[in-house]
């Protein structure tokens, strides 16, 4: 479909403003929904996009503005009404019972009974295999929701919504959770349900997957709309210039490595995962000064494991370590930081940040016992806070002040707290892991600009991706793993991106030349 | 958090604790006037009962006392996400311990006397409290179930002692053997004998609120302590012993409360008396703690709250002839009001009420 196929409108929302304290988050925001139509929501994290869709779906109330459905002028002030109205939303968090199967969790609210009191499972397994066929959306009502796929899980989600009669889909960044073949099925799904006219708004701040999905752009920006088109007409040159305002450079410039000493050595590895069974299987790797090696693979193949046995998180059963020839291997945290070991941890929220402390206090998390930040046991808090102003300066921390609750500051300016703490610290290596998940384009050129610069003031950089642009962009040499084991690494020049696909499924020798069977 | 950033945030948290506080008084007035009597004249007794003369205000810091001891023992184990409801053995523990000391120390000279004394009662609570401390850092059993536990044991062996070990054996009752005068507190009103009971014990409650806040705020162990508390997965990540932290804490927090029973004996008491149950001020202390936010110089204020309306209502029941049970309204109205945060957040966004208590609408998270 396209531009001249566009149904009715569904959805009219007209000069739609809302203020914060200090934040005007919308400012006029004029968005229209067709039929049957994906229509992208494009912005960076702050734009305003959520708090538009919140508004929507009645958990925010709009300063001014109005909503129409159908044609038809409607207040939406809880979530009820929006349901009532057939406008469902699938949220970035989930909002399943883990212990509940997937038809429990379907009904839930609205269960089937028998004899007025009994819950009727048969009836629900049937209702939920029935609309779960008709939209193509496959699934076992009788599974756990607890050990499904997160892919699943999203899939239990949208059927939820479609059960209560949804006919307008909001769905909040969905792909952040997916690994790239879910994000297809995904896409698939999503180009079903807008077929059987189902519409759907799709918010992301991910250029490629608005381009590929969507029938229809809404670039928004500090809480405006600057920008209305159809997909087809536009670029993702245009859509990222739109969205940040300015020019952005899309390829990271680099010049060549120049590698020199081993940094980190790694023989041998082996360590468990959290259910005690066998998660790094075998890793040997180096990292040499100047250098940035990547690790590619698809999630759960053993890369947390390894990041976190490196950085003394996670205990290693058996292999060693090596840092510039000293052995390290479990080593506690504290005494790896101390040895010049930096670590971007892949989950902010979880080990990155302690979100109830001030800016400043995050800036020091590893650092707050050493001169100058403390003398003896007392902190300077003088000290600390000059500090944090500097690194805020430098490293272009969009916050209030030093003082400010880390945890109200937006996913990109979180990040960049995190990379001004670890790389301010002088390291020798840096452990980058998914440095730029749920960032947005500004912020990820930002990341990735000083991941290089740490490359060539000559600090070895580990990097490990779910993203392949991002391997692709960043790394020199390419090691990808594949359950728990490297099954080749393979100099930037010599990767495709079929070649490192093939050995992320497993296959260990490449077709020509072979030369990604070498491990170590 | 300096100075100036500490202030900022004692203020915008104040909000909330005022306003329950407000309600509370609110309800207990209605609940009077439901019973027929006039609340402005049961508020009236209770106020001249607590400040009405040198006797009402001494008794006061008599009540006070303890609960900033206790409030902040909770405080503090709070900070680093504990639960410390093992306030109450450890109170015990630091009585027996301060009255055993007190006793076995005479001939001492005071200056070195009544500071063991009372360091022996917050030694003896530390490590009652470094029993569930140890046991959660090293095999993540929950604090809550060892403290109870601990209690019991406190109150049993403290009864053991006193019916035998260390009984007067001059008197029939199960009391310990009165301490050393060296190892008394000062009372302000007259000497050790005096029947003003207000001593210098509520100075070293108000040091020690002053102490855990600057432990907390400017030391490297509170920032470990708080660090674990807020979130104890990257604290781990950033190098720092979650175990050593929960522990301190734990030891921190049993410190507080053994020194609260300390205080008592040194203070008011002078001998250990046998418990029949627990006298509650650890208990208290969770009511006073949560009110103060866990905030060790809101502290000062939420166990003055409670230690006048504890008073205070003994006073109005004399005076106005209202059922003391009234101050316990109060109590749980406040108590209530505090915890059900979200239902005062709410109110503050009212714009007359934001203007009154001088609070910020909205959440900071919605700026997102």
């Amino acid at each position: 479909m396209g531009e001249k196929a566009r149904g009715a409108p569904v959805l009219v929302m007209k000069g739609i403003t809302k203020r914060f304290p200090g934040v005007l988050a919308n400012d006029g925001i004029d968005f229209t929904l067709h039929k049957g139509e994906i229509h992208a929501l494009l912005g960076e994290n702050g734009a305003g996009k959520s708090t538009l869709m919140k508004i929507l779906y009645g958990l925010y109330e709009a300063d001014a503005g109005s909503i129409e459905v159908n044609g038809q002028p409607v207040r939406i002030a809880e979530p009820n009404d929006a349901l009532r109205l057939g406008i469902g939303m699938v949220h970035q968090h989930f909002m399943l019972i883990p212990q509940f199967t997937v038809a429990e969790n379907l009904v839930l609210g609205a269960e089937p009974r028998r004899g007025g009191l009994f819950l009727d499972m048969k009836e629900a397994i049937r209702k939920v295999e029935e609309v779960s066929q008709a939209y193509g959306l496959a699934m076992d009502p009788t599974a756990r929701v607890s050990d499904i796929s997160v892919g699943m899980q999203q899939r239990v989600e949208i059927l939820k919504t479609l059960l209560r009669g949804a006919e307008i889909l909001v769905l909040d960044e969905p792909t952040a959770v997916l690994t790239p073949q879910e994000v297809l099925e995904l896409f698939t799904i999503m180009r079903n349900l807008a077929e059987r006219g189902k519409s759907i708004v799709f918010i992301s701040h991910k250029l490629k997957e608005v381009t590929a999905i969507s029938d229809r752009v809404t670039v928004i920006r500090r809480g405006r709309v600057v920008g209305s088109l159809p997909t087809a007409e536009t670029t993702v040159d245009e859509l990222a210039s739109l969205m940040v305002g300015r020019a952005v450079e899309l390829v990271v410039e680099k010049g060549e490595a120049k590698p020199g000493e081993d940094v980190l050595v790694i023989d041998n590895l082996h360590a468990l995962d959290a259910r005690r069974l066998p998660a790094v299987r075998g890793v040997s790797l180096k990292v040499r000064g100047g250098e940035i090696l990547g690790i590619a693979g698809v999630d759960g193949n053993g890369q947390s494991e390894l990041v976190e046995v490196i950085t003394g998180m996670r205990r290693a059963t058996s292999g060693k370590v090596l840092l510039k020839g000293m052995d390290v291997t479990n080593w506690t945290p504290r005494r790896l930081t101390e040895r010049g070991v930096v670590h971007i941890p892949a989950d902010r929220h979880r080990h990155g940040l302690v979100l109830d402390f001030t800016v400043a206090e995050n800036m020091v998390l590893q650092t707050y016992y050493k001169p100058p930040f403390s003398r003896g046991a007392v902190l300077d808090w003088d000290a600390i806070r000059k500090t944090a102003r500097e690194l805020i300066e430098e490293y272009d921390v969009r916050t209030p002040g030093e003082d400010t609750r880390a945890g109200s500051l937006s996913g990109g300016n979180q990040q960049k707290v995190i990379v001004a703490r670890e790389l301010s610290r002088e390291p020798e290596l840096v452990v980058a892991a998914q440095p730029t998940r749920g960032l947005d384009v500004g912020a990820i050129e930002f990341v990735h600009r000083r991941l290089i610069m740490a490359r060539d003031e000559g600090k070895a950089v580990l990097l490990v991706s779910l993203e392949l642009d991002e391997i692709m962009a960043l790394a020199d040499r390419i090691a990808v793993m594949y359950e728990g084991k490297i099954v080749g690494i393979v100099d930037r020049d010599e990767a495709t991106e079929e070649k490192l696909g093939l050995m992320m499924a497993g296959a260990s020798v490449e077709p020509d030349g072979g030369r990604a069977g070498r491990v170590g | 958090m300096s100075r100036k950033a500490g202030s900022i945030r004692v203020r915008s948290e104040l909000a909330v604790p005022l306003m329950a506080v407000v309600v509370g008084l609110l309800f207990g007035a209605l609940a009077m006037i439901l019973t027929g009597t006039n609340p402005i004249r049961a508020y009236a007794a209770l106020i001249r009962g607590c400040f009405g003369s040198r006797a009402d205000l001494s008794e006061t810091s008599v009540y006070v006392t303890p609960l900033i001891f206790t409030g902040l023992s909770i405080a503090v184990a709070y900070k680093a996400g504990l639960f410390n409801i093992g306030a109450e053995g450890q109170l015990i523990v630091g009585m027996v311990a301060s009255a055993i000391v007190g006793v076995a120390g005479a001939g001492l000279p005071r200056i070195i006397h009544l500071p063991l004394t009372l360091a022996s009662g917050m030694l003896a609570g530390a490590l009652w409290a470094f029993v569930p401390g140890i046991l959660k850092a090293k095999f993540g059993v929950h604090e809550v179930v060892n403290s109870i536990m601990m209690n019991y044991i406190a109150l049993y062996l403290s009864h053991y002692l006193v019916t035998g070990p260390i009984k007067d054996p001059n008197i029939a009752a199960p009391y310990s053997r009165e301490i050393a005068n060296t190892a008394k507190l000062t009372r302000f009103f007259g000497g050790f004998g005096s029947s003003y009971r207000f001593n210098s014990g509520l100075l070293i409650a108000i040091a020690a609120a002053l102490l855990v806040y600057y432990i907390l705020y400017r030391t490297t162990l509170g920032y470990e302590i708080r660090a674990v508390g807020h979130n104890p997965d990257a604290a781990r990540y950033a190098g720092i012993s979650v175990a050593r932290s929960v522990t301190l804490s734990m030891m921190l927090a049993g410190g507080m409360s053994g020194l609260a029973g300390a205080v008592q004996v040194c203070g008011i008491q002078y001998k250990f008396l046998d418990l029949f149950a627990f006298e509650g001020f650890g208990f208290d202390g969770i009511a006073v703690a949560l009110v103060a936010k866990g905030h060790p110089l809101a502290v000062l204020g939420s166990a003055s709250l409670f230690g006048i309306l504890q008073r205070g209502s003994q006073m109005m029941q004399g005076i106005a002839h209202v059922p003391k049970q009234v101050a316990g309204i109060v109590q749980a109205v406040v108590v209530f009001m505090v915890a059900a945060e979200g239902l005062i957040e709410g109110w503050l966004r009212i714009p007359v009420l934001s203007k009154a208590f001088g609070h910020r609408a909205g959440k900071e998270e919605d700026v997102r």
